[in-house]
Parts: C-alpha cells; structure tokens; sequence
C-alpha cells in the first residue's frame, strides 16, 4: 500500500468513536438482513451502542456513533441518499435530541431502559413527521402509527435491556485505552 | 473470522458473555417500570384513537339520494321506507345495520347482510333505497363509499 501524503492529527477519542460506530455499522447491516413485516419496523440494535456510549463518554461522542451509523451504514447497504437514508437520519435525530433530555433524568431512578424507550418512541416520530411531510401527502400514516408505536415500545425496551447488561460490567482496560495507531492499521 | 468483527462489537460481545447469569429484572429501575407502564398504556390507548375511524356511529338512510333518516346504532330497532316499487326495511342493532327485507327481484341489499364498518353501504337499486353507515363526522369524507 502506498504510504499516505497527508498525515491527519487522530486522537484517542476519535479511535473510540470510530470502533464504536465500527460496531453499530456492523449492527445496522446486520439488521438489514432481517426481513420486517412492514417498512420502518426493525430492532434498531445499532441504538444499543449508542446508549452505551451515551453512558460511558457523553451526548457528543453518543451522536458521533449515531449519525456515522447513519451515514456509513446506508453507504454499506446501498441506501445513502434514498428515502429510507433521511428516514433513518430524521429518527437519529430526533432520539439524539430526546436522549439529550433523558440523560438529565435522575440515575438512581431510571436507567438505559428509560432513555432507550424514549429515544425509540422520539426515532419512530421522527420518522413518521417526515414521511407525512415529505413522501405521504396526507393523513394515512398515522394509522400505522399504534404499529410503530407497539415495535418502539417492544424493541426500545428490549435494547435498553441488553445496554443495561452491557453497562453493568465494569470497563475493561481495553475498552477505556486508546487503540494504537499500529493496531488500526493491521485490520484489513 | 473473529478478525473481521470490529474491535468495539467484539468488546461488547466478549462483555456480553462475561455478564453471566445477571437477572434482567435487577437492570430495570423503578422510573424504568413507571416509564415503561405508562408508554404501554399510551401504545393501548393509541389503538382505539387512531383506528375508531372504521366505526361506525349511525345508519343514513336515503331513497332517491335525498336523506329520508338517520338511525344512531346504538339502540335496536326496525325502520321501515317506502321506495318505488314496495317497502324496504331496515333492522339496527348496536354496532350494525342491515336491510331486513326488500321488494327487489334479486335481493342483492338484503344478501349483503350485517355492515358493521363506517362508509359500508347497501343498495337497494329497484326500490331506490340505499342504507350507509356513517363514522365520526367529517373523520372518513376522504371515501364515497367502502365495500368489504
């Protein structure tokens, strides 16, 4: 491989970001796999890894993972610049707002279930806002709408479960030093 | 193969078999049970709001397009119009209506028995009666008609 010209600053924090959004990609194109029965109802597993990051380093690096998931998932899965591209974009949002709220709630009294129940019920809304706005002209989505409302209810709790598992084992040192630059370079 | 799997899903993968036999119930916090219990009675409660549209409320009868009654579904009870050629009559029973009998050759109206859905109808060509249900005012003016 040649070598590169440009040398670009990487700090620890951006590998951290990026084997986690490594981790929702894989995620995200695994899920796409599944069949749904109906168009937008999908486990949203990448959602997991954001909840963890969330937890354990903050908002930002939490919406870093979620709009490079966005980004680089529909561009795996052949999707970027598709309807179902700002669909899934508008839904990150739309939780990354919500879950800038929830991580204010009391720890002691609510955990990731919470904030993944909530930020699934915020991704399914702002999905169906844009499809009303922009691909349905009229008032038929939202009789799907206790549909959606079920899979969010269903899948956020069942995510919020499994990130709960996650964050309750203590960090690993592997998980908290930063990769070095040796390590990112032998992957493929 | 464990090569291709990034670094940060294998972490999460090898964390999550080191978690071990921890009970699910212990991840769930009191807010967690409050939030959960109220989001499912907002997801019940959305069924019946968001899919009452097909209910119907009230049975219109016309003859001739022109309105001759509107019967509210919610009492049982018989009606009886004068059309063309005899009497058609209507029978109401909670949550449905039906043309009990009518003067036509081929009884189509009277076969279509029970309409239980808003914008339903039953038409009664020879004797110029029709029978429509009616849903929530203005909720279904999208549909002339709906036909099961």
């Amino acid at each position: 491989m040649t070598r590169s010209t440009i040398e670009l600053p990487v700090t620890a924090d951006d590998y951290r970001i990026a084997r986690y959004a490594a981790a929702a990609i894989a995620l995200t194109v695994a899920e796409a796999a599944l069949p749904s029965p109906l168009p937008g109802i999908k486990p949203g597993l990448a959602n997991i890894i954001v909840l963890v990051v969330l937890t354990r380093y903050g908002w930002t690096d939490a919406a870093w993972v979620s709009l490079l998931r966005v980004v680089a998932g529909s561009l795996v899965i052949g999707q970027f610049l598709a309807p179902g591209f700002f669909l899934a974009l508008a839904g990150a949002l739309c939780s990354l707002a919500v879950l800038a709220l929830a991580q204010h709630l009391p720890p002691r009294v609510f955990g990731p279930v919470s904030a993944s129940v909530l930020a699934a019920f915020a991704h399914i809304g702002g999905q169906i806002a844009l499809a009303r706005i922009w691909l349905v002209p009229h008032d038929g989505v939202f009789y799907l709408l206790p549909l959606f409302a079920t899979a969010a209810l269903v899948f956020g709790t069942i995510n919020g479960l499994v990130a709960a598992r996650l964050l309750a084992i203590p960090v690993t040192a592997a998980v908290t030093s930063p990769a070095t630059p040796s390590s990112v370079k032998a992957a493929p | 193969m464990n090569e291709r799997i990034p670094d940060g899903l294998r972490e999460l993968l090898a964390h999550a078999t080191a978690a071990g036999h921890l009970p699910w119930r212990r991840l769930l916090k009191p807010g967690d049970w409050l939030l959960l219990v109220c989001a499912a009675a907002l997801v019940a409660a959305s069924y019946p709001l968001l899919w009452r549209g097909g209910v119907a409320d009230r049975a219109i009868v016309r003859r001739d397009g022109q309105l001759v009654t509107e019967l509210a579904l919610n009492i049982p009870r018989k009606y009886a119009v004068a059309g063309a050629i005899g009497t058609t009559v209507i029978e109401v029973q909670p949550g449905r209506a039906r043309v009990l009998s009518d003067p036509g050759p081929r009884q189509y109206c009277v076969q279509q028995g029970w309409l239980t859905r808003a914008n339903a109808v039953a038409i009664c060509a020879p004797n110029h009666v029709t029978l429509q249900l009616a849903g929530r005012s203005g909720q279904n003016g999208a549909y002339d008609t709906l036909n099961y």
